[in-house]
């Protein structure tokens, strides 16, 4: 017997959440939601749904279906625990960094994968405050500026990408301005860029 | 955890009791296989015999083999070994490969197109089958090299070699095949084959790790890849991994005598759990070529199932595979192996290779069996997508 023993891939949190995933959308209950969102695509490798149930602006009951890894499934899980509970506003802004904390960290190159479940849940906010005919007060406090020169912002190129306005590097440099000036943010663009069209499976 | 089912051979094979045993009846023979004095010269004539045992295993000649410190090398040294010929000015100046190479074929390509070499990938069908008449339309007389691999590590597709060697012959172009994964599985043979380079590795076929074997036909053009002393007639520097080589000779040994006898094994085996998927899981696909295909390899996709959480829900009950899942390849693509056959992008996400090999019983496959359709109905359960294409 060799006297080399390994952990396991994932930390045991990620073990258990993947193991016994919580929150899971039983196609057999009726839930009902009040907001669902969906991003990523099978072809990219991981999707992910979430369905809301919002009470006095607060996010009453969730539930999530994942086509992903062992980490996604896990974030996912974590994610609905920490997002149950939370008015609208916490949810819209409950980070990949703070699910991945709670985690007890993933692999470096497995983070990505844990970037879904955050974006699925606002993506069901949106969809429960258009359903509602609300204005989104959320969005702005998110948006972070990529390009100091133009201005742009990471929830601008994600509207741009959702939206089938953006494919390439070249159309968001025209579209925006984007990396036109200085270029200092070139790699920063391109690598958000890169995110997101895998995010919305473009 | 009780129970270790491994099935995955392809990625590497546990060393057999018989080469560990003759690895350390032969400790003492520390010497320096090129030294003179009686230390030394009994190194060498270990390594000459596993010299043998190698060439015996694929019906070449002991003095075209060469020990490398595995495929890898193996292959790039053929590659390095074209570079140079183009480079010193080669009239046939093109090297003809394959979309399926093993990555230390793929990525040396991409290194070379990167520098301006002109190479050319022949495209596979939907059976990872190399199309012939692809490959003969891309031959001409400025061809240097058609390089293709025997049995793919994936699919586990073999590959009509002894056409394409000569069509490669009959172009006047040299021939390698990377035969990793087809040694020890099935018969490889140089003097059948129109080979004339040969590459294969140990680990793969229950020898050590970090030893392997280039072959190279006597007059087919060679240069070194590694420098330093006159080790392998000065081809491939470095003091002789004596341990290492007496292990591989062993395992070629082992392979030889116990080849059909394996490959009946193995093949019974994995058409026991290809027939126990189809039977109790739905909508699954078998990849590969339906007849032609190394014995011991089933690749399956499970669709709207992704080939990472179906990985570690099987190693978490001892059964331990491999995937074709972006997730798994650290990267953010699919196999390019099963991309290339025409494989739908999902389909390479879904996919799990099961590799069967010599210490693999039934009850591993029946094992396998009870354990596999409770997760692939829980991987479902949780997907996305419910329907089926």
């Amino acid at each position: 017997m060799s006297s080399f023993m390994s952990q396991w891939v994932y930390t045991d949190v990620v073990k258990d959440h993947f193991m016994n995933p919580r929150n899971l959308w039983n196609e057999k209950e009726e839930f009902n939601p009040d907001g669902v969102g969906e991003v990523g695509s099978l072809a990219c490798g991981d999707q992910m749904r979430v369905g809301i149930k919002v009470k006095d602006d607060k996010i009453s009951d969730l539930r999530w279906l994942t086509y992903g890894c062992a980490s996604a499934i896990a974030s996912t899980s974590m994610m609905s625990e920490l997002a149950i509970g939370m008015t609208l506003e916490e949810a819209y802004h409950l980070t990949p960094d703070v699910i991945t904390k709670a985690l007890g960290g993933l692999p470096e190159h497995k983070f990505h994968c844990s970037v879904l479940g955050d974006k699925a849940l606002r993506a069901a906010i949106d969809d429960y405050l258009e359903k509602n005919g609300r204005e989104n007060p959320f969005k702005a406090h998110t948006a972070k500026i990529i390009c100091e020169c133009k201005g742009v912002t990471d929830v601008q190129i994600e509207e741009l990408v959702k939206s089938d306005k953006v494919k390439t590097f070249e159309e968001l440099q025209s579209l925006t301005g984007a990396s036109t000036a200085c270029g200092k943010c070139r790699a920063q663009i391109k690598e958000t860029l890169d995110e997101l069209l895998h995010i919305y499976g473009k | 955890m009780d129970r270790i089912v491994y099935l995955d051979n392809n990625a590497t094979t546990q060393m057999a009791s018989e080469v560990a045993q003759i690895m350390r009846d032969n400790e003492s023979l520390y010497g320096n296989a090129s030294s003179m004095h009686s230390c030394g010269r009994d190194a060498a004539s270990a390594i000459e015999w596993a010299r043998e045992e190698v060439a015996a295993l694929i019906d070449g000649d002991k003095s075209c083999v060469y020990f490398t410190s595995g495929a890898s090398e193996s292959n790039n040294t053929i590659f390095s070994t074209f570079r140079d010929l183009i480079d010193d000015g080669s009239k046939r100046n093109r090297i003809i490969t394959t979309t399926i190479e093993h990555p230390s074929i793929i990525e040396e390509v991409k290194y070379l197109k990167k520098k301006g070499y002109k190479i050319d990938e022949a495209p596979v069908d939907v059976y990872g089958k190399v199309k012939l008449d692809v490959l003969k339309s891309m031959l001409g007389d400025d061809v240097a090299l058609v390089s293709v691999m025997w049995g793919n590590n994936e699919t586990g597709t073999i590959q009509d070699i002894k056409e394409i060697g000569r069509l490669a012959h009959e172009c006047g172009a040299y021939f390698h095949s990377d035969a990793t994964q087809a040694i020890g599985k099935i018969k490889v043979s140089i003097r059948d084959c129109n080979v004339d380079y040969l590459s294969l590795s140990g680990h793969k076929f229950y020898g050590p790790k970090g030893i392997g074997v280039l072959y190279v036909a006597k007059n087919a053009p060679i240069t070194p890849f590694v420098h330093g002393g006159h080790q392998e007639k000065g081809y491939r520097a470095g003091t002789y991994n004596t341990l290492n080589i007496i292990g591989l000779g062993e395992a070629a040994k082992l392979a030889r005598e116990g080849l059909q006898e394996e490959h009946d094994k193995l093949l019974a085996l994995r058409e026991r759990l290809r027939k126990g998927i189809e039977e109790r899981i739905d909508h699954v696909v078998i990849n590969g070529h339906p007849t032609d295909f190394l014995p011991g390899t089933l690749n399956v996709s499970f669709p709207n199932a992704e080939g990472e959480s179906i990985l570690l829900y099987l190693d978490m009950e001892g059964i331990e595979v491999s995937t074709g899942s972006a997730c798994a390849t650290g990267s953010l693509e699919p196999s390019y192996v099963l991309l290339a056959s025409g494989l739908d992008v999902e389909l390479a996400h879904g996919s799990i290779r099961f590799s069967l090999g010599r210490y693999n019983t039934v009850e591993d496959v029946d094992y396998t069996l009870e354990k596999l359709p409770s997760i692939i109905e829980k991987v479902r359960r949780m997907s996305t997508r419910k329907e089926f294409k």
